[in-house]
């Protein structure tokens, strides 16, 4: 790999032990990719709680705090697993609650903003088109290359760690202009109503072709798609397809024709989505021996206008006695949602609302569903879906007002 | 006739051991349980199966960013596989597997499945790009 003057310094320590440490880590996974130098980012966005990170991540991040590591481009976190005001409530241990704390301390002490969301490119920070950044939460990356035209492979934790530190990262995947181009086409026929017809078309493509560098071209749709529409597609391509990066003609920057997203190459395939499509897939869902006491909004955090549609659904409802509803959210968008009554719709409703998490990463999540004696999970998230598993909950995708109706009758329909 | 598999991109020392094969992908977030190392998603195709100390095959790589923090995580615990074999893998495990050194490869030749089974003792040797089965 070609190093410049200035990366050389750092690999000779000009920058500290971390940043040089980081580096030599950088270069091994640049190998790995054939990658054949570094590009500067302007925007680090890591996954960093205790929860993905365990005992063995917070001593190795003490450890870098401790020798003075420090971020080098503004650095914000993830959505994280612990809810502070809740942490009691919900059962979460104490001793991961403290870890958590201390956590966030060297975070900060690293000069990290602890946003603690998955929903930054709505809330923090739009990178524009050719913008390379280092970003992590599968549901970024794919908004950041798709929606903006800016340029991030996946970045795991300690990648985006080590790109804070060295402001960096290797060139490969959707950093080069060639792993952007469409490789096949799918044609939405499907009305696509709601968020979670959107999370379907995901699940769909993203099931046939779990490929991180296929990139779907998306066209035919009856109307251009809303941010959040994008968001659950995107998130849900991701979770399902681990694809980092799509096109949609006519909506995202790189795809003013179907021609110029293929790089005027044959698609590999043509794929068309249609309604009996995505009726199949809510079909596809059991109960099993279990009940739909759970009905969670969350895999990624809730907008603003999510926030709205939901007061507005539950507005004068209340979540039926022995179930349980969650709706998780940032900082940011919480405080505004109590200003402007959407939180205290939901709370009136008996819905619980988290900040700065995301559902299927909390702490002690797998007691706590034994605890409540949850064995299905209604989502109109198809990314939360699939990725709970590991959790052991049946999970069942419906549309949203579907899912509103389930939390307050807990009958599935 | 020798068993071996070519792989396109590798990572870590040479190592040895009782290969895992599986027709399915794998997230260490979607589907192990990062406590004991057991495959715990209901359905996937080696549910309850270990991966500690295994040379685990597996055809593509699926979903999340948390991986990268969860190899690192179960190396500690000690319940990590010898060596991850992808026919396509993401940045992030890629990323992951680098931290926490532990060996990984990407893109097979032949297909797995036609020259080596669950239970099989493989070696691994990234600098050759090289997987037999012995």
């Amino acid at each position: 790999m070609k190093l410049t003057p200035e990366e050389q310094a750092i690999l000779a320590g000009s920058s500290g032990e971390p940043a040089r440490r980081a580096l030599e880590y950088q270069i091994e996974v640049g190998r790995f990719w054939g990658a054949k130098r570094l590009v500067p980012v302007t925007n680090v966005h890591m996954m960093g709680d205790i929860e993905v990170m365990g005992d063995a991540g917070l001593d190795y991040l003490k450890g870098q705090a401790g020798m003075g590591a420090r971020s080098a481009v503004p650095v914000t976190t993830n959505a994280r697993c612990i809810d502070f005001a809740r942490c009691e409530a919900l059962g979460q241990d104490p001793s991961e609650v403290a870890k958590e704390r201390e956590l966030i301390q060297c975070l900060r002490r690293m000069d990290v903003v602890t946003t603690d969301t998955c929903i930054n490119y709505q809330t923090v920070y739009q990178p524009h088109l050719g913008e390379h950044v280092a970003w992590g939460d599968t549901g970024t990356v794919i908004y950041a290359n798709s929606v903006f035209g800016a340029r991030s492979n996946f970045e795991s934790g300690p990648a985006a760690l080590a790109a804070a530190l060295t402001g960096r990262t290797p060139e490969y995947g959707f950093h080069l202009k060639e792993h952007r181009l469409g490789s096949f086409t799918v044609e939405l026929t499907a009305k696509l109503d709601d968020l979670a017809d959107w999370g379907a078309v995901g699940k769909i493509v993203g099931e046939a072709h779990q490929d991180y560098f296929a990139v779907p071209v998306f066209h035919g749709s009856r109307r251009p798609p809303s941010a959040d529409e994008l968001k659950h597609l995107g998130a849900a391509l991701a979770s399902y397809g681990s694809m980092g990066m799509f096109h949609f003609v006519g909506v995202t920057p790189e795809a003013p024709s179907i021609e110029a997203a293929l790089g005027r190459q044959a698609p590999r395939e043509r794929l068309r989505v249609d309604d009996a499509d995505i009726a199949a897939v809510y079909g596809s869902y059991r109960l099993g021996d279990g009940d739909a006491r759970l009905v969670v909004f969350s895999g990624p955090q809730q907008s603003l206008l999510e926030m709205k549609r939901l007061a507005q659904l539950f507005d004068g409802r209340k979540v039926k006695a022995g179930s349980s509803c969650f709706v998780t959210t940032n900082g940011a968008v919480l405080a505004q949602s109590r200003t402007l009554g959407y939180a205290a719709a939901l709370e009136d409703a008996g819905v619980t609302i988290l900040e700065g998490v995301c559902f299927y990463i909390l702490q002690n999540l797998s007691a706590m569903r034994q605890a409540n004696r949850w064995s299905n999970m209604v989502s109109n998230s198809a990314k939360i879906v699939n990725i709970i598993g590991a959790h052991r909950f049946n999970t069942i995708l419906r549309r949203t007002a579907d899912c509103v109706e389930i939390a307050c009758s807990g009958v599935l329909k | 006739m020798q068993r071996r598999i070519e792989v396109r991109q590798a990572f870590g020392p040479l190592v040895e051991g009782e290969a895992l094969v599986s027709e399915e992908g794998f997230s260490p977030r979607y589907d192990l349980d990062r406590w004991t190392g057991v495959i715990t998603k209901p359905g996937h195709k080696l549910e309850g199966l270990s991966i500690v100390d295994k040379i685990c095959f597996f055809p593509s790589a699926k979903g999340g960013i948390a991986a990268g923090w969860a190899f690192y995580d179960i190396k500690w615990k000690k319940i990590a596989p010898k060596a991850f074999v992808f026919g396509v893998t993401n940045p992030v495990m890629v990323q992951g597997a680098v931290f926490a050194g532990i060996p990984i490869t990407a893109g097979w030749t032949p297909h797995p499945r036609e020259v080596v089974k669950t239970g099989d003792r493989v070696r691994v040797d990234p600098a050759r790009k090289i997987i037999e089965v012995l």
